[in-house]
């Protein structure tokens, strides 16, 4: 519900909802330090080898600590757009002459900017020029397409078994990841950090229309989509988590390969990366196969952090989606971002709110009120690099309205606020979210995910264990005093979809208040 | 020297795509990166015991976490389901378990298995109803009496049938909402018929008709069926082994499910159209009747499958995606279920001014499989395509135990996967055209359309495939079957 990432590959069958299972004492960090090897190359970029040879198989997950939060204004979806090209080849792959397919691409961005030139020209753009001009870019674009052999980087990946493989962008981060057997480390070492380092803009006019309808998928068609977006938009008034991550049209739509290049260069330097591989490999034979590749990655200093910090809040804020589906209440209170000392108190709030059917808003206005047919409470989102956003949710039965969701949520709201929460709560929080840890520990992909993104956020992968202690201290005074501190109405923004029959909605652009 | 000849047996293979003739030139250098020999592998496979009465268990030792889950499987499921209470078997799945037993209601259970991050859970399904249940290891032999007493003394109730009820009323009057999940129900509803046990959908009049009587009914019913007990997870298999006989043992012996007489017509070729007036993209659906695994041509089926839509190099993707930039998601195959034909289908997102463009694409390219020669590198690169990731369907524990569980549940042998995989290597070009010819003709697919109809420009009449039929997606609102409120 609450995912943001955009993917590069759609696949019908995605589910992304972890299912939380059971556990309870955590896995010895110490013996887990045994099997994770760390190191830090020349060029700035960590590497972390993770062995649990449970099978001939390995999976990697390489973390880009830059994502749509980091687009340039004007270029909304951008880093999600480089997310594309990086499948489209390298010099050294899908490619039959590197050399002249250069030159041919460097005349389809000159025929592009010569189009977009004209296309921008507010007073005295001439139809019939455009129309020349556009000719021109399909003419250079099939010119450059002669040089390629498409899909070529993805082919040499799937036969030699890669599974699973796609990748994400986030607002905060860009992720590629897959699985293989063990045999085929060092071929995924030469295809991934190649891709890394030596990325072609290769077709990418082409996959921008391919974005754009990924766009058309997620938020144009969709109820909820379009609502989030919105959303999103009212609750931010500076900082980038209030702009659309997959781009506004008129933004994506009009992003030149040579800006897509350089957010490249920019963002795609050993510093800005960690790559981690979980599964069958010894870090003592594989080390040295992954630092021999991964060098080749340039290197750089660490790009400057965003200067922006969203202003505090103090204007409630509603927004009012009339569509045709049926309705769905959101609200959301800012909170900050995922270094506090509180954002352990957050989670506690979330999963004693949200987590299954124990969980207050489900007992008080699924079980009880019978008034929805799902409530939760969930943080942070979009995000959490930056100060985010604490976000309830609710799908009302029919007959019920979204005001009855607002107040109930409310009402919740009210006794976090007024009294503690019961120690058997606050029990269950701690021992679910160890026995989540534990659980996760037993899954090659997840676990380098965890290791990339832990080591980039925090520098150090350990803190996946050590996070443990954080929720260990929170008390229920915690919980209480961060409520009050953040549920307040003048830090509000909500947002809810009022059903009007298709007939009354007249225009249809119109929809949106 | 290898590289070479790969490289100029495909020039001459390949002639009729272009990029392809020029490979020759590339000098692929991820060919002389060495591929050492795979590290040996031999999947563990679960101790198989089948009780005296005719139960069977499965047990799958790991070691590696404290944790320790099961399940059991049994037969029947909502295609058996009086379609007067169509849903019932859905709800069952939710009330069964948030019902509780007479000793502990189901929300007391929930407080005590939270408390040890411990679950009972329990679904309904197509053809079988599953319980399921995992704690740490600590807890596991108190979890594994509650799920115990839950599968032998359930105690259905009708509040929380109540609870059920609002859920699937709720996913009902939603059900028009999103395209895509619309393009999948009718699509599916067009190969096998509105009326099917496989495509019939809850309406508000059918899961009011459900009551506690039919719960109970249906329990006891099922509960007679070959149960598939299994275990995985941080045991001793002695002590397992002892306390599942003690379980299971006395039950009565199993009566064996009735034999199935569905009638798979396929569709009715053609093309149908759902107006969504909030969208601008269109949801195509290229669909017809698919088949089943007992098929001895499935081997080679899978791979044409993965030549039409299956990976990144597929026709389908090339085509429609990386050729034309006019779809995000593009895909399909001809699928197989384990007992009874699944559809062909193949789908195309694409914006509402190119339905027909990608439409034809579409089109054209499932029709490709008769009229474009299937060239050897294609072939070779779907069998390494399946092959090579062939390892990933048994690379935990946990799912081998679960193939071992499917195939004992649909009567297939133990080393299913091991002959499948036999058979697909053996593939070749002359099976690829036989099953073309024997499986794809287009002019037998019906296709659906769900998308923005005044946007649809030029419009569906275009693709020539006969008068476009309009379906009526009314939510039928009860005492009124007919003649509901109008919501989309």
């Amino acid at each position: 519900m609450l995912s943001r990432e955009k993917f590069w590959f759609w696949n019908g069958a995605v589910a992304l909802l972890a299912l939380a299972v059971a556990g309870a004492q955590a896995q010895d960090l110490k013996s887990f330090e045994q099997r994770t090897t760390t190191k830090v190359l020349p060029n700035g970029l960590t590497l972390i080898v993770c062995e649990r040879p449970e099978a001939p198989v390995f999976s990697y997950s390489t973390f880009i600590d830059a994502g749509d939060v980091n687009d340039p204004s004007g270029q909304s979806g951008l880093a999600h757009m480089f997310e594309h090209l990086a499948f489209k080849g390298t010099s050294e792959i899908g490619t039959t002459d590197y050399a002249a397919e250069k030159d041919a691409l460097a005349k389809v961005e000159a025929a592009n900017n010569a189009y977009e030139a004209e296309y921008l020209k507010a007073v005295g753009r001439d139809p019939q020029k455009l129309a020349e001009l556009q000719k021109a870019v399909k003419a250079a674009e099939a010119e450059a397409h002669k040089f390629v052999v498409p899909n070529q980087f993805t082919e040499v990946a799937e036969r030699n078994g890669a599974a699973g493989l796609n990748a994400f962008t986030a607002l905060d981060e860009t992720v590629y990841f897959w699985s293989m057997p063990e045999n085929r480390l060092e071929l995924w070492a030469w295809l991934e950090s190649g891709r890394l380092a030596d990325v072609v803009p290769r077709e990418f006019y082409k996959e921008r229309d391919v974005v754009m309808e990924e766009r058309r998928m997620r938020t144009d068609s969709n109820p909820e989509g379009r609502l989030f977006e919105q959303f999103l938009a009212t609750a931010y008034v500076a900082h980038n988590y209030g702009r659309s991550n997959i781009g506004w049209p008129s933004e994506v739509g009009q992003i030149t390969a040579t800006e897509a290049m350089a957010f490249h260069k920019k963002y795609y330097i050993g510093s800005n990366i960690v790559v981690a591989v979980v599964g069958d490999v010894k870090a003592a034979e594989a080390m040295p196969v992954l630092e021999k590749y991964f060098s080749k990655i340039p290197a750089g200093p660490k790009p400057e952090e965003m200067t922006t910090v969203e202003p505090r809040q103090f204007a409630e804020k509603t927004v009012i989606v009339r569509d045709p589906s049926q309705p769905v209440y959101v609200e959301g209170y800012h909170r900050p971002d995922f270094r506090a000392p509180d954002a352990a108190v957050y989670d506690a709030i979330s999963d004693i709110l949200s987590n299954g059917r124990v969980s207050r808003l489900y007992r008080s206005m699924v079980r009880d009120q019978q008034i929805a047919a799902e409530a939760e409470g969930v943080s942070p989102y979009p995000g959490d690099k930056y100060p985010g956003l604490f976000v309830f949710y609710a799908a009302p039965l029919p007959g019920h309205t979204p005001a009855e969701m607002r107040d109930s949520i409310h009402k919740e709201i009210e006794k976090l606020k007024t009294a503690d929460v019961t120690d058997e709560e606050l029990a269950m929080f701690k021992t679910r979210t160890r026995a989540n840890l534990l659980h996760g520990l037993a899954d090659n992909q997840g676990l380098a995910n965890d290791l990339a993104e832990y080591q980039t956020r925090y520098g150090d992968w350990r803190e996946l264990f050590r996070q443990l202690d954080r929720v260990d201290k929170v008390t229920k005074a915690d919980i209480r005093r961060v409520a009050n501190q953040v549920f307040q109405a003048s830090n509000r923004t909500s947002a809810w979809i009022e059903t009007e029959a298709p007939a009354a909605t007249a225009k249809k652009d119109g929809g949106v208040q | 020297m290898k590289s070479l000849k790969i490289s100029l047996v495909l020039a001459v293979c390949a002639a009729a795509l272009s990029p392809l003739t020029l490979l020759a030139q590339q000098s692929r250098p991820w060919e002389k990166i060495p591929i050492p020999k795979l590290h040996d592998f031999k999947p563990q496979q679960p101790k198989r015991i089948v009780l005296k009465n005719g139960i069977v268990l499965f047990l799958q030792e790991d070691h590696e976490l404290p944790f320790i889950s099961g399940s059991v499987l049994i037969p029947g499921g909502s295609r058996e389901e009086d379609p007067a209470k169509t849903g019932l078997v859905s709800m069952y799945g939710q009330a069964w378990r948030t019902s509780g037993t007479a000793k502990l209601n189901g929300d007391a259970l929930d407080d005590l298995l939270e408390a040890k991050a411990a679950h009972i859970e329990t679904s309904g399904g197509e053809d079988s109803t599953t319980l399921g249940w995992d704690s740490l290891k600590g807890d596991a032999d108190q979890v594994f009496a509650l799920a115990l007493d839950l599968l032998l003394h359930p105690a259905f109730n009708a509040e929380k049938l109540a609870l059920a009820q609002q859920q699937e009323a709720s996913g009902i009057v939603r059900r028009n909402d999103d395209e895509g999940e619309i393009a999948n129900r009718e699509s599916a509803k067009l190969v096998y018929g509105a009326n099917s046990p496989y495509t019939r959908q809850t309406e508000l009049a059918t899961i009011g008709a459900v009551t506690v009587d039919d719960l109970k009914a249906w329990h006891d019913r099922t509960l007679g069926g070959k149960l598939i007990v299994g275990i995985e997870g941080d045991f001793d298999p002695v002590a397992m082994e002892a306390k599942l006989r003690a379980a299971f043992e006395g039950l009565p012996p199993v009566k064996p499910a009735p034999a199935r007489h569905d009638v798979f017509a396929g569709p009715k070729p053609g093309i149908s159209f759902i107006d969504k007036e909030d969208v601008n993209q269109s949801n195509v659906e290229i669909v017809g009747l698919g088949t089943d695994r007992h098929n001895p041509d499935v081997p080679a089926i899978a791979m044409m499958n993965d030549i039409l839509g299956g990976g990144f190099s597929s026709r389908l993707f090339q085509k429609v995606r990386t050729e034309l930039g006019l779809a995000y998601a593009v895909g399909g195959g001809m699928s197989f279920a384990y007992d009874h034909p699944a559809t062909f289908r193949v789908m195309v997102l694409t914006k509402s001014a190119s339905t027909v463009d990608a439409t034809k694409a579409a089109m054209e390219e499932i029709a490709s499989l008769n009229t474009q020669t299937f060239t050897q590198e294609e072939l070779d690169r779907a069998k390494d395509n399946i092959l090579n990731s062939f390892l990933f369907r048994y690379d935990t524990k946990g799912k081998v135990l679960s193939a071992r569980e499917l195939l004992e549940f649909y009567g297939y042998p133990a080393d299913y996967l091991e002959t499948y995989k036999a058979a697909l290597e053996k593939v070749t070009l002359a099976d690829l055209s036989t099953v073309a010819k024997k499986y794809i003709h287009p002019e037998k697919l019906a296709v659906l359309v769900v998308g923005n109809g005044p946007e649809i420009k030029p419009g569906l009449d275009e693709l020539k495939l006969g008068p476009v039929q309009s379906i009526d997606i009314t939510i039928p609102q009860p005492g009124n079957p007919d003649k509901g409120e109008k919501k989309q």
